[in-house]
């Protein structure tokens, strides 16, 4: 018997509205792959990550996660994604360093903290309230969970917004460590990943979206 | 190794109050407006002790109402444009525990201090000693519904741009019976009745709010976080 | 997702096609009944009915005032039930007969004060008492603003349905307590001093007519229920290939029922 793959997804497809949003759509996730979601702006790409993470339902196709359909698992597939939308999630009046606990596992060691939020290039702002950061480093903060989270399967929308070039080396290069170390990513962006066989993903908007 | 994060029911109630900590003023406000409202009343109607004391009870019940009505809008407000709504609706666990959490820093933020500032109301308005002691069991226990319910409506209508006119709209129909029996608590003390009889049917509401509302409330988020 | 596969008989009965073609059918019937029960029990009630002994003529808006405050409770119910449906089963049409039925019953909760306050006038020499039921008519009518404020505050239109739909739910869960409440507050406030004229213990010859003009009005909100969703289906169906069938057929030729 093969292997369930880790995250597979079958003919999903979702409706607002009765308007299509985007053409059903079936591809696989295994351990170590990375996928990056490509498509026009308004094409369904936050859409389809919001329905992996099932904030969303589907109008129709479902999602496996190891064979088994995430309706059926909910919470232990929700345990093992980390999901980054287009608001980072901080707190303005939580410092960088109480928000990144928040969002990190209970059991994430104080100095792990610190050094997830020194490797985002915010040394010297741990305890600074995040209302006097900037968009930047909001989402830096944000995208310090990376390095603190536990989960298999990274959901990251736009991750690289408002990010300089070194800060989207780095983020890269972690991602590159989650690939080695068997997890798995899916990314939707329009720059080119510096990631060896990384595979697109084409999210096509239906034919009758706002037709009449 | 649990990849469980801090956000269950205590987590939310801490950072909750955490929050409201950091921003005093602002949780201050409600507690503000029921002591401005209340010096208005004698200026509307008469200042002779006479007057006020047969409209003390319903009076700081409805203010008590407008005052935890104006600071419920608020409640997911900012948990929603800052994205920080939408983890806690992915977090693995069930949704009406964060937000039975945050619902009770609600209350321990205006619910609570309302009761504990009513006695300066109490006599602002001339209200009847007998009647000091149930005012406050009732605004405890009624409050807590008041913010229960007034949840529902505020996770309804927290994507509207202008949602606070339409959230007094959708709630205050359903306060009318917390109200009814909050006042009457107060009357039945001053009258020398039996005030825990009343007393005892806000328990009841705020018991069935308890159970049910979380749900509500929890259901309203993940449908209007969907858009 | 997954589960909907063993219901789709049901979403088969829920279709709005379904429902357009068959109440087409039923229409010139439920028309037919509505109008002669209505003329029946107008002309029995205004015309024929005895006089009451110490209201004279007035007491007769109870022929409007009462079947229309009957409407107006069970119109919540109808409204929330469909919003349960829709959100339970997922059912397009469903939330179309609640889009439907909240305009309606907050057009019945009004027209139940109005001919109270009307029937107050001459009978207790005022247009509003805080009677319980006056009272909670009008947390009624509240409510049901607020079912509708809150349906079209959304610009999605789904978002728009869930979010009534709750809304109704947690008000038919509301409604008992609110209507115990009030009646407690008023039993509490005034012992029974006025007390509306209660139907059993009415005269049979008043009795009747008031019977007929209630089952009347049933058919009446059923008429406007349906012919109101008919018109919902039409603009959420547009789309589709039948409706736009139907509107050729009604371009070309009258041949269109």
């Amino acid at each position: 018997m093969p292997q369930s793959p880790l995250l597979k997804v079958a003919s999903l497809s979702f409706e607002r509205d009765d308007c299509t949003v985007f053409q059903p759509i079936s591809f696989s996730v295994e351990a170590g792959d990375i996928v990056q979601i490509e498509g026009a702006n308004g094409s369904g790409k936050t859409t389809l990550l919001r329905l992996l993470t099932r904030a969303l339902e589907a109008s129709s196709g479902s999602v496996f996660y190891a064979g088994v359909d995430i309706d059926q698992c909910l919470y232990d597939y929700r345990e093992q994604i980390l999901y980054l939308g287009h608001q980072p999630g901080v707190k303005l009046n939580l410092s960088a360093e109480e928000n990144l606990r928040w969002m990190s596992p209970a059991s994430t060691a104080p100095e792990a903290i610190v050094s997830a939020l020194a490797d985002l290039g915010l040394r010297g702002y741990e305890d600074v309230p995040c209302y006097s950061l900037s968009a930047g480093q909001h989402r830096r903060v944000a995208l310090a969970r990376l390095l603190t989270s536990r989960a298999q399967i990274w959901l990251l929308d736009e991750p690289f917004t408002a990010i300089d070039k070194q800060g989207v080396a780095f983020l890269e290069q972690c991602m590159q460590q989650h690939l080695n170390q068997g997890g798995a990513i899916l990314v939707s962006t329009h720059q080119d990943l510096a990631i060896t066989g990384v595979r697109k993903i084409r999210v096509e908007p239906a034919d009758d979206a706002g037709g009449f | 190794m649990s990849n469980a994060h801090n956000a269950g029911f205590t987590g939310y109630l801490q950072r909750d109050l955490l929050l409201a900590y950091r921003r005093r003023g602002e949780a201050a406000s409600p507690l503000i407006f029921f002591l401005l409202v209340a010096t208005l009343v004698p200026l509307g109607v008469s200042p002779e002790a006479g007057r006020l004391e047969p409209l003390a009870p319903g009076i700081i019940w409805v203010m008590a109402l407008l005052a935890t009505l104006l600071s419920t809008e608020g409640l997911f407000a900012s948990d929603y444009q800052d994205g920080s709504l939408e983890q806690m609706i992915i977090a693995p666990q069930l949704l009406a525990m964060p937000v039975l959490g945050k619902v009770t820093a609600h209350w321990l933020v205006t619910g609570l201090p309302l009761t504990l500032v009513s006695p300066i109301i109490g006599i602002m308005l001339s209200l009847p000693s007998d009647g000091f002691i149930p005012m406050m069991a009732s605004l405890a226990l009624g409050t807590g519904c008041l913010s229960l319910v007034g949840a529902v409506g505020a996770a309804l209508t927290v994507s509207l741009r202008k949602g606070g006119l339409l959230l007094s709209l959708l709630v205050v129909p359903l306060y009318m019976p917390v109200i009814i029996f909050g006042s009457a608590t107060v009357q039945a003390g001053i009258d020398g009745l039996n005030w825990f009889a009343p007393l005892a049917i806000l328990g009841a509401m705020l018991a069935t709010a308890v159970a049910l509302c979380p749900l509500a409330i929890a259901g309203a988020l993940r449908l209007v976080s969907s858009n | 997702m997954g589960s909907g596969r063993d219901w789709t008989w049901f979403h088969r009965l829920g279709s709005p096609r379904w429902f357009y073609e068959t109440t087409g059918r039923w229409l010139p019937l439920l028309w037919a009944v509505t109008l002669a029960l209505l003329v029946v029990g107008l002309v029995w009630g205004l015309l024929y009915a005895p006089q009451d002994a110490k209201q004279g003529n007035s007491f007769r808006i109870i022929y409007l005032h009462v079947p229309v405050s009957f409407l107006a409770l069970a119109g919540y119910y109808i409204m929330a039930i469909a919003g349960a449906v829709g959100l339970i089963w997922k059912m397009k049409l469903s939330y179309m007969v609640m889009k439907s039925a909240a305009p309606l019953g907050a057009a019945l909760t009004f027209l139940a004060l109005f001919t109270g306050a009307v029937w107050g006038k001459p009978t207790w020499g005022t247009y509003w008492v805080w009677d319980a039921r006056i009272t909670s008519m009008l947390i009624l009518l509240f409510l049901y603003l607020g079912v509708l404020a809150l349906q079209y505050a959304f610009h999605s239109q789904d978002t728009g349905n869930k979010a009534s739909a709750m809304l109704a739910l947690v008000g038919t869960v509301n409604i008992p307590i609110i209507y115990k409440s009030v009646d407690w507050w008023y039993t509490l406030h005034q012992p029974a001093t006025i007390k509306l004229t209660s139907a059993p213990s009415m005269h049979p010859d008043m009795f009747k007519p008031l019977l007929v003009m209630i089952l009347a009005m049933y058919c009446f909100y059923a008429l406007v229920l349906i012919l109101n969703t008919r018109v919902e289906i039409l603009q959420r169906e547009r789309k589709t290939g039948w409706v736009r069938d139907l509107a050729r057929q009604a371009d070309t030729g009258p041949d269109n029922q």
